[in-house]
């Protein structure tokens, strides 16, 4: 049909007498779409705009930091915080840092894992269930310095015989809590993700719904929730606030313990944030060079966790296929 | 495959006449016992009645089919064999699926046992994101059967008819075959824990003609050990695949404005396509409707 009628239904709908010509000459005209050009121009400009800025912040705290790294970087990273900008290191900050950091994969990543598994694959879709996942969204909207006082008043006033009070236990459960929301978003959304025709599969074929959870979905979702996680991480790895309140040590701190000496994990505290914020806020100019080299030292780390992030959700996006 | 087909309906024919001369013969009898009883069943989502009333019997290694346009509940209808719909969260399922004598309704039985029974293969081919290999092994793994998996996986491939397609990457992932393989995987990894019945929800409407030949053959083979029950939406497939036919349509439910299916003839294919009793069938096999 198409092969007879075409040159009559083609000419039909343009205005009578169009010719051959005409209609070339239309196909090979060059009208300007102007709203289209603004708006890459606009979107180009939006994204040129975020770079810049990012590329400004890391050269400044590259280069403000680079003379530390160049002159004595190994007393940087095992040094402990003094008085004197030119015997300052951060040990004690990264050591606070790192423990945090387990206290969010082991609490954080299992509990909002299995949180969101079960709001998805478990929960009626009821009120009740959207109740409970509207106020998990309102959670993670939640300022991080009132999970600070969360934790002020839990884990350093009422279990202070756990957690030792201002210890970073009780900071590192702050931040487990205060990322647990983001957890459980980001993870039910990648369950939320897997193709419905996968659990129907392994349900037509006598999985139960563990196994169908275990087998299926969890490998499915298992690129989007890392990359949730590890976002969360790196939240938790930044903050500074709800550090503050739950009493992490702003200035010096005597104790100098070995980053994996688990006895003293119910002692004082502090971490790469806090460092960071104090070291600021002092008055010495040479102080100004420590903090850009924590600030490079805290990006090295965020971005290595995501760098891990990545491998390892290619090596899972590999495996589904 | 036009001769093959019409040669397996005249022969069912045949058993169908054996059947109805030699009613004494008890034995006959007990191989033809029903594998499901239906009765009065009726499925609602939430207040919404999707099927009402359906009463119908299913042989064993018989192809049956169901038929009718789309909306008449014929999948949901399906999905009452195995517990499908227990899946959604708002079906209730009222009146009777009996299984050999047990109501798959009533309680304390276990949806997860009833389904490694009774298998289904979807309407859009779902491999898992896995290999070849696993995507078979996948249900005795899960059934925890015993015996050598190697074993198991080569025979199932085989009585779906894609061992020799796929039998030198077993270990390459069921993604890359093309659909109708896919398909076919999907009925061998059904196939693979033994099951009595398979569920086939529409398996060629995916698929392009050679491709839903090669199923068909594939259904006629394993209809010796298997009973199957089909969805289709194309006729032609009812007539030449299948040894009873279940024709549904709807009925509009004036007060709600919704649509509810309901069974209006069950009988042999043949006799379904060539002189059916009601007019609504009539009407939708020779395409006046529907």
């Amino acid at each position: 049909m198409i092969g007879g009628d075409a040159p009559v239904a083609i000419t039909t709908p343009l205005s009578a007498g169009t010719s051959p010509e005409a209609v070339r000459r239309r196909l090979r005209g060059r009208r300007v779409d102007l709203a289209g050009v603004v708006l890459r121009v606009a979107l180009l400009f939006s994204l040129a705009f975020s770079l810049l800025v990012l590329a400004v912040l890391l050269y400044d705290v590259v280069t403000g930091g680079w003379e530390v790294f160049a002159s004595r970087f190994q007393s940087f990273m095992s040094g402990t915080l003094r008085f004197s900008a030119g015997e300052s290191g951060i040990a004690q900050a990264l050591r606070g840092t790192l423990w945090i950091g387990v206290f969010v994969v082991l609490l954080a990543f299992p509990l909002g894992i299995a949180a969101a598994l079960y709001l998805e694959e478990y929960a009626a879709d009821n009120r009740l269930t959207r109740f409970i996942d509207v106020n998990i969204r309102n959670l993670a909207g939640v300022p991080s310095i009132v999970y600070g006082i969360l934790g002020f008043t839990i884990f350093v006033k009422s279990l202070s015989g756990l957690t030792g009070g201002r210890s970073v236990i009780a900071g590192g459960l702050t931040l487990a809590i205060l990322v647990l929301p983001l957890v459980i978003i980001t993870s039910a959304e990648a369950i939320r993700a897997v193709p419905d025709e996968l659990r129907l599969a392994g349900f037509g074929l006598g999985a139960t719904r563990w196994e169908v959870s275990r087998t299926q979905v969890l490998p499915y979702a298992a690129p989007g929730i890392l990359t949730g996680t590890v976002l969360s991480l790196a939240r938790a790895l930044g903050e500074a606030a709800p550090l503050i309140l739950v009493g992490a040590v702003v200035g010096r701190l005597g104790s100098n313990p070995g980053l994996l000496d688990l006895g003293s994990l119910d002692q004082r505290f502090t971490a790469l944030p806090i460092v960071i914020t104090y070291w600021a806020g002092l008055p010495q100019a040479d102080f100004r060079a420590l903090t850009a080299a924590a600030i490079v030292v805290i990006l090295a780390i965020v971005l290595l966790a995501n760098a891990a992030a990545i491998i390892l959700r290619n090596r899972f996006e590999s495996k589904r296929g | 495959m036009a001769n093959r087909t019409g040669a397996t309906v005249s022969m069912d024919v045949g058993d169908l006449r054996d059947d109805s001369t030699t009613r004494s013969d008890a034995g006959n009898e007990d191989a033809r016992a029903p594998v499901f009883q239906v009765d009065d069943l009726s499925v609602y989502y939430g207040s919404f009645r999707a099927i009402r009333n359906v009463t119908l019997q299913v042989e064993q290694q018989q192809i049956t089919a169901f038929i009718g346009p789309s909306g008449c509940g014929k999948t949901t209808m399906l999905r009452c064999f195995n517990r499908m719909n227990d899946l959604i969260e708002t079906a209730r399922v009222e009146g009777c699926v009996a299984y050999h004598g047990v109501n798959l309704y009533e309680p304390g039985v276990n949806p997860v046992e009833v389904r490694r029974r009774i298998g289904m293969v979807f309407q859009k081919p779902n491999p898992f994101p896995k290999s070849i290999y696993d995507n078979v092994a996948y249900g005795p793994r899960v059934a925890r059967m015993k015996g050598d998996m190697d074993e198991i996986v080569e025979r199932s491939l085989r009585r779906g008819a894609l061992w020799d397609e796929v039998k030198d990457r077993l270990k390459s992932s069921a993604l890359g075959l093309s659909g109708g393989q896919q398909q076919r995987l999907c009925i061998a990894r059904a196939l693979a824990v033994d099951p009595e019945v398979i569920l086939m929800d529409e398996p060629c409407s995916a698929l392009d003609p050679i491709a839903t030949g090669r199923i068909e053959d594939l259904m006629e083979e394993i209809k010796t050990e298997y009973t199957i029950i089909i969805v289709t939406h194309n006729m032609q497939q009812a007539a030449r695949v299948s040894d009873m036919c279940a024709f549904f349509t709807t009925e509009v439910n004036e007060k709600s404005d919704t649509r509810t299916g309901l069974l209006i003839e069950f009988d042999r294919t043949e006799q379904m396509f060539s002189n059916p009793s009601d007019e609504r069938t009539e009407n939708y096999v020779t395409g006046r409707f529907g």
